[in-house]
């Protein structure tokens, strides 16, 4: 794909999020004061000062309003984007782009998303009217596909297979276990991982990100500007989106263990940032753990692991925290939780936190890297929207 | 000479024994096993599984469809409509009803051997009852259809008919009502008792036949004790009504057993049909010649012996309605919309996509812009419901709402081209796998704001099916 890039042409200057957490005492707009003001706060930046807002959201309101009319915005601009559970990066790329065109000086990019109020299991959401042809199958099924796909392609065993989900899982919890906003705080044992009930075989219910109500908010200017706000800006280096044209699921050619989207997005965002070897050069990546195999095929699909090779990897500890490249070092869907528009927002906030030095220590990376990567997917195997942003603590580079 | 050129018979395969309901009631029902619907299926379902396997074995061309059952899935509008639609028969085929009672079975066979154009006519039923009744331990679900018409193809040439009517309150059902009621037992009993060797004489007398020129005789009805008494008066050469197997099918009864004579027949043969409904029907076929030549498409014997899933009696009582189980914290289940429903019908109907005149990419469902290369509307039908596939992967989902869980996914590779993401049925979650051979079957998947949701789905292929 053609793209120009957006390398250091803006900057994130303050952000904000909430704990992720089943918020039974909070509604969406609690969530968006909470995640809007910390952003705020961070930056000196105040309510006036900000030019325009996009606000992400899937389920939990419409328009602009859903964000105006709770922080009391008036005369600003503010739109409201979704693209699945892609909505939070999809609210962060236009702002970027609003600014990097020079139509405002600065602009917020919030995500936010109640889920814990329908008393549903799972996620749930109301489509259009249809003729009642769409298979009912729940997202743990959709990328439940992905593992006996990928077992078959590379020799797995099915108790191998196993293992490495359950390895994902741990690893995430583990990291979720050292921090404070992550819905889930807990070590988990590798044992009550692997003997989860059953969800959507081989998915036991730790396989499964956490449904959780949470938001999540960056501020963003040109670069060159940065400094006025702060020392430690976080510069864009690549943003890059991909809504493949669904052929997956009709093209008997797609075999289910990648996602030609997210590596169309990952090229172009590798090539705006002037990276030729990702594993090396990027300090740690955020990624759509939506469900653990999902974690296993992006490894390969972002260049973190030769094909075929991902699961050995993910095995021999190569995404630990203190591995060769941390992967989900604050606990991923996983454990952090995935309140749909906020965790586009949310992976950026760990990259906030990581590259400037100020994450926990307990979770705090020091490979000497300053590059960090997030991936946000929406849709499921074969029919998709990904998403890739590259930040780094430096400009040029 | 008018007759019937080709034929099939449809039992699901699910049964529920017998010894079950007795063991879970604690009362006394009997041996044996009766023939279950799957939840997803209906008596518009089943006939379209016997009319695929009827037209499958002619080239015939239909002009008119008679749908016959006593559980009709919508009153008002017409049955026969969706199975015109999923059967993909021409827009100007007459597709009628004759919904409602018993005796619509075997009639709808006779008004269709007695005159008019190329028909396929279908007969189709469930039959149950309160937990416990007769009508549910001794009732069955199946479905058969035949296609009648006139020419040297004709493998069973219609003799005639003859029917005494009579009217009295054997049994019946209000509308709306789930079960039917019955009459005290031998009050029917003794009043079919008077019809049935009537009705038999008469007819052989008009057509100048002794009894002893049928070489077997069916005898049906849902009134067991009267069948079995006429059955036992009619002597050796009456064919096994295979009620202890998949119990009494109702409107679709003599249609099944019609069939069973059919495949065991030699040309010259003569049959008689003995239907005992509100009074009595006969028909009285011959073999023809073509009888020799005709290699019927899953014959019932084959089903009989076949793959069979054992129902436990819960999962029957919630299958029928009468065990309403907690549902998953999922959604309601949406209804289909009618608009769509009705513009894409080819496809939820038919199970056609369309196929890139150029790449040659399938689609399904079909579409108009193809994701091979850069052709637009530039498309051909390219229908799949009777296509092979493979399973390409799979995923066993706990978490959907299905009235049967867990629900079954699996992704189908069609030998003729194209994919198509399939709820998988009549398959064992543990049995699946990768390279398992599957074909389509028209089901039910759910009925939502009073909307039956029609579409198709896959199930194993099992031995030596494959044609």
């Amino acid at each position: 794909m053609a793209s120009n890039g957006i390398r250091d042409k803006v900057a994130i200057v303050g952000m904000g999020c909430t704990r992720f957490a089943e918020h039974w005492d909070k509604s969406a707009a609690d969530l968006l004061v909470e995640a809007v003001g910390e952003a705020w706060d961070s930056s000196g930046i105040g309510r006036e000062d900000i030019d325009a807002y996009w606000l992400g959201t899937m389920v939990s309101g419409f328009s602009g309003l859903t964000l105006s009319e709770p922080l009391r915005l008036s005369g600003k601009p503010v739109s409201r984007v979704e693209n699945y559970c892609a909505t939070g990066s999809e609210a962060f790329r236009n702002a970027c782009y609003a600014v990097a065109c020079g139509a405002y000086d600065v602009v917020m990019a919030v995500g936010v998303e109640k889920l814990k109020d329908n008393g549903y299991s799972g996620l749930a959401a109301a489509g259009p009217e249809t003729d009642g042809t769409t298979i009912e199958m729940t997202a743990p099924a959709m990328f439940s596909l992905l593992a006996p796909a990928y077992a078959n392609k590379y020799g797995v065993s099915n108790e191998e297979m196993k293992e490495v989900l359950t390895r994902i899982a741990w690893k995430n919890h583990q990291n979720g276990a050292r921090n404070p906003r992550a819905q889930f705080q807990s070590q988990v044992s590798m044992e009550k991982i692997r003997c989860s009930p059953i969800m959507a075989s081989p998915l036991g219910v730790f396989d499964c990100s956490g449904v959780s109500d949470g938001a999540a908010a960056a501020i963003i200017v040109r670069a060159e500007d940065a400094a006025r706000y702060t020392d430690k800006p976080l510069y864009v280096k690549a943003l890059s989106l991909v809504a493949g044209s669904g052929s997956g699921i009709i093209d008997p050619h797609y075999d289910f263990t990648t996602f030609p989207e997210v590596v169309t997005s990952a090229q172009d965002a590798y090539q705006q940032a002037g990276i030729t070897s990702p594993r090396d050069e990027i300090a740690m990546a955020e990624v759509h753990d939506c469900f653990t195999p999902t974690e296993l095929v992006l490894m390969e699909d972002l260049g973190f692991a030769a094909r075929g090779t991902a699961w050995r990897d993910a095995l021999a500890g190569v995404f630990d925290l203190d591995g060769e490249l941390p992967v989900n070092p604050d606990g991923g869907l996983k454990s952090f939780g995935h309140p749909i528009g906020a965790s586009g927002l949310r992976m950026l906030f760990e990259c906030w936190l990581q590259l400037r030095g100020e994450a926990p220590e307990q979770r705090r990376i020091s490979n000497g890297k300053r590059l960090g990567l997030t991936h946000n997917l929406g849709g499921q195997p074969g029919r998709c929207v990904s998403f890739v942003s590259i930040v780094g603590a430096e400009a040029g580079g | 000479m008018r007759g019937i050129i080709s034929y099939g018979a449809y039992v699901p395969p699910h049964r529920l024994k017998r010894e079950a309901i007795e063991a879970a009631l604690r009362t006394k029902i009997g041996s044996g096993t009766r023939s279950v619907a799957s939840y997803d299926q209906d008596t518009t379902t089943l006939g379209v599984e016997a009319a695929r396997l009827a037209l499958d074995q002619t080239g015939e061309a239909v002009a008119r469809l008679l749908f016959a059952t006593a559980s009709p899935a919508y009153l008002d509008k017409t049955n026969a409509t969706a199975l015109h639609a999923a059967l993909e028969l021409g827009p100007s085929v007459l597709a009628l009803d004759s919904g409602g009672a018993l005796r619509s079975g075997l009639g709808s066979l006779l008004t269709a051997l007695q005159g008019g154009p190329t028909s396929l006519v279908v007969l189709s039923d469930m039959r149950g009852g309160r937990p416990g009744s007769d009508e549910e331990s001794a009732g069955g679900d199946a479905a058969a259809a035949f296609v009648v018409g006139d020419g040297k193809n004709v493998l069973a040439e219609f003799c005639g008919s003859g029917s005494i009517t009579d009217e009295f309150m054997d049994r019946w059902r209000l509308p709306g009502e789930k079960t039917a009621q019955v009459w005290e037992e031998r009050f029917g009993e003794t009043v079919y008792a008077g019809l049935v060797e009537k009705a038999l004489s008469n007819t052989l007398d008009d057509l100048g036949l002794a009894h002893a020129d049928l070489a077997r005789i069916v005898v049906t009805g849902v009134h067991g004790r009267a069948v079995k008494a006429a059955q036992r008066r009619l002597g050796s050469t009456v064919v096994s009504d295979l009620t202890e197997a998949i119990g009494q099918t109702g409107a679709a009864h003599s249609g099944v057993l019609l069939t069973v004579a059919l495949a065991g027949a030699k040309p010259g043969d003569r049959i008689a049909v003995v239907s005992l409904a509100d009074g009595v029907d006969v028909a009285v076929f011959k073999a023809t010649s073509a009888i020799e030549r005709y290699w019927p498409q899953r014959p019932l014997a084959s089903q009989l012996n076949g793959q069979i899933f054992d129902v436990d009696y819960p999962t029957f009582l919630g299958w029928r309605g009468f065990l309403d189980r907690q549902p998953p914290r999922r959604p309601d289940l949406v209804r289909p919309a009618a608009p769509p429903s009705f513009r894409n019908r080819g496809w939820k109907f038919g199970l056609a996509g369309s196929e890139d005149r150029s790449s040659h990419a399938v689609h399904l469902p079909p579409q108009r812009v193809s994701f091979v290369g850069e052709a637009v509307d530039d498309m051909t039908s390219a229908p799949r419901a009777d296509a092979y596939g493979t399973i390409a992967t799979f995923s066993i989902d706990r978490l959907a709402y299905t009235p049967s869980p867990p629900m079954i996914v699996a992704v189908i590779d069609f030998d003729a081209g194209g994919r198509f993401i399939a709820e998988l049925t009549d398959a064992k979650p543990d049995e699946v796998a990768i390279g398992m051979r599957v074909e389509m079957t028209f089901r039910r998947f759910y009925t939502a704001g009073g909307i039956h949701n029609y579409f198709w789905k896959a199930r194993p292929v099992r031995v030596d099916e494959e044609r």
